[in-house]
């Protein structure tokens, strides 16, 4: 049998399909993309080494507003940790909690989880557009016109406005991660804290939150690196604009890579991406790490 | 039974209604897409915004369809999706079983680095597959797409499929080598059909994700023929900056599919993206 189970040629036959592409595809571009932001590269030719300019030129003396793409995706940060999670922790405590129709809401707030992110940016487009848009009719029909304007082409709300929908899209998902996680605790520990005299406030915070901490700890870490990676929605809705004020790092190297062909700068930026992601992943698990030991 | 107070009642009240409202949320935008839909430019600019049409135009669909490409953009999505969940299954099957049910040294090792694939953002990836398309001639056609689907795919099947194998006794492999069945009979005849469960959940994961990627399909592919529906309508709805029916069907297009396979298999869909989370 350890005959059949070490056989060599099998082994490499079935490692082989994953092998390659975990190759081509992730391994090999991570180093490249490495390689690459050393370079003075329009995608021509081969480009001249120039060590770590492209990494000077993201914040010394920047032209192109870099930094404040990077201030744009901590806004949205903040906003998914401050307004998302909270939001979706709430429905979850609610739903979990036995409500009529339980299965119900969830189900149908999970709907735009499920849904592409270019159809929700051209619904939003058009909830969004100043003339004839779902909103600024709301607005209209409950007399406050003076509100009504080109939300995306105003340079004060359209960050907000881009924020929004990135709300509406993932609340679902980590509404159902943290409802998921809460349904799988034990009954009895709840019907204990009941039998204790707590009341629905104090389980909440004194028995679900702490036992579903893993679970919000992985929340907290899909939407932070979701915030500093985000792409889809910004480039749909305002690819960066008005005048830069929705810029986020990915739509600016999408932008530098391809349209300016400013192949070092642009993976410049797509390597500080990743260092974003991998630094806040550790912050956060340091972080949960501590409040556990509590 | 204890008898509820009023402001009890009042609080129960007032959670039905946030609930309500929230859903109202959820499900309206997509209510409004299928009205608009339907409708002309005519009817939606005159002030009929958010009621049911009154001339059911299902012309706009065909248009959609026929004339604005809709249907090549589907057919290449459907291509594309299909192709990427044949591959990842496949591969991240075939590569699992190799590292946790054969023996051999570095079957550990290979596990983690294959898995530390899931940390890795696409958008490291963007520039040096996009180098490596073009000098393969690939660009502007559809396995531009499928590859690195495909590659950052697999971390996920991975793991998914390592959960659900592990809890396939050994026993099995044991009594199927001393019959003198083959490891290649042993993994597709015995091992495939029992891990079809979690099978569903990394095809699942991988529809979700190839079906609506967006920045890959729009910098690999800008040629009619190849276009996937993300970036078929993102391009359409340059053109058609004022024409809201036919944007709107092609929109509605996009949509049935993922919200079809989501009403017939909503726990599976939950389960799957859970899974993701949970190893993630």
């Amino acid at each position: 049998m350890n005959k059949v189970l070490s056989n060599k040629k099998a082994i490499v036959f079935f490692m082989l399909p994953a092998v390659l592409f975990f190759l081509l595809v992730i391994l090999m571009p991570v180093l490249m993309s490495f390689y690459y932001s050393t370079l003075n590269w329009d995608g021509m030719g081969s480009g001249t080494f120039i060590g770590f300019q492209n990494y000077k030129k993201l914040f010394v003396g920047n032209v192109d507003n870099f930094p404040l793409s990077v201030r744009n995706s901590f806004l949205f940060l903040l906003a998914s940790v401050f307004i998302q999670i909270p939001i979706s922790l709430l429905l979850a405590i609610i739903l979990s909690n036995g409500v009529k129709g339980e299965n119900f809401f969830r189900n149908v707030y999970f709907v735009p989880v499920v849904l592409s992110t270019v159809v929700i940016g051209q619904l939003w487009m058009k909830i969004y557009h100043p003339d004839y848009g779902l909103l600024n009719t709301f607005l209209r029909s409950i007399g406050l016109s003076s509100w009504a304007h080109g939300w995306l082409g105003d340079q004060n709300t359209a960050l907000i406005a881009t924020f929004i929908p990135t709300l509406w899209q993932y609340t679902g998902y980590h509404m159902l991660l943290l409802y998921a996680a809460i349904k799988s605790i034990n009954p009895e520990i709840f019907e204990a804290a009941k039998i204790d005299g707590a009341n629905r406030t104090k389980i909440a915070f004194r028995v679900t939150i702490p036992m579903i901490l893993p679970m919000l700890e992985v929340s907290l870490i899909f939407s932070v690196i979701g915030s500093l990676k985000v792409f889809d929605l910004v480039y749909v809705l305002t690819n960066g604009g008005p005048a830069q004020a929705s810029e986020v790092p990915s739509t600016l190297m999408v932008r530098t890579i391809f349209m300016g062909y400013q192949y070092g700068y642009g993976s410049a930026m797509a390597v500080f991406i990743i260092a974003e992601c991998v630094l806040f992943t550790f912050v956060v698990r340091k972080i949960f790490r501590a409040l556990q030991r509590d | 039974m204890k008898k509820k107070s009023i402001p009890a009642y009042f609080g129960k009240a007032i959670l039905y209604i946030c609930l309500i409202i929230w859903a109202i949320l959820c499900l309206f935008p997509i209510y409004w897409l299928f009205t608009f839909s339907l409708k002309n430019n005519t009817e939606i600019f005159g002030g009929n915004i958010v009621g049911l049409p009154q001339v059911y135009r299902w012309s706009n669909y065909s248009n959609a369809l026929l004339n604005g490409k809709v249907g090549i953009y589907l057919l290449n999505s459907i291509i594309v999706t299909a192709m990427t969940i044949l591959f990842t299954v496949l591969a991240s099957t075939m590569a699992t079983f190799a590292m946790q049910r054969m023996r051999w040294k570095l079957s550990k090792v290979a596990m983690s680095i294959l898995l530390v694939g899931m940390m890795i953002p696409i958008h490291a990836a963007l520039l040096p597959v996009f180098v490596v398309m073009r000098n393969l001639k690939l660009i502007n056609t559809i396995w531009s797409l499928i590859i690195p689907y495909t590659g950052f795919a697999i971390p996920m099947g991975i793991m998914i499929i390592s959960g659900i194998l592990d809890g396939i006794p050994r026993e099995l492999d044991e009594s199927a080598c001393i019959d003198g069945c083959s490891i290649y009979r042993l993994f597709f005849s015995i091992i495939l059909p029992l891990l079809r469960p979690a099978i569903a959940t990394c095809a699942i994961f991988t529809f979700l994700q190839s079906w609506n990627e967006l920045m890959m399909a729009v910098t690999f592919i800008s040629k009619d023929e190849a276009k996937t529906l993300t970036v078929g309508i993102q391009s359409m709805a340059g053109q058609y900056l004022t024409e809201w029916g036919p944007i709107g069907a092609a929109l509605m297009v996009a949509t049935i599919p993922t919200l079809l396979l989501y009403f017939m298999l909503s726990s599976q869909v939950q389960k799957s993206l859970v899974a993701g989370a949970v190893k993630g």
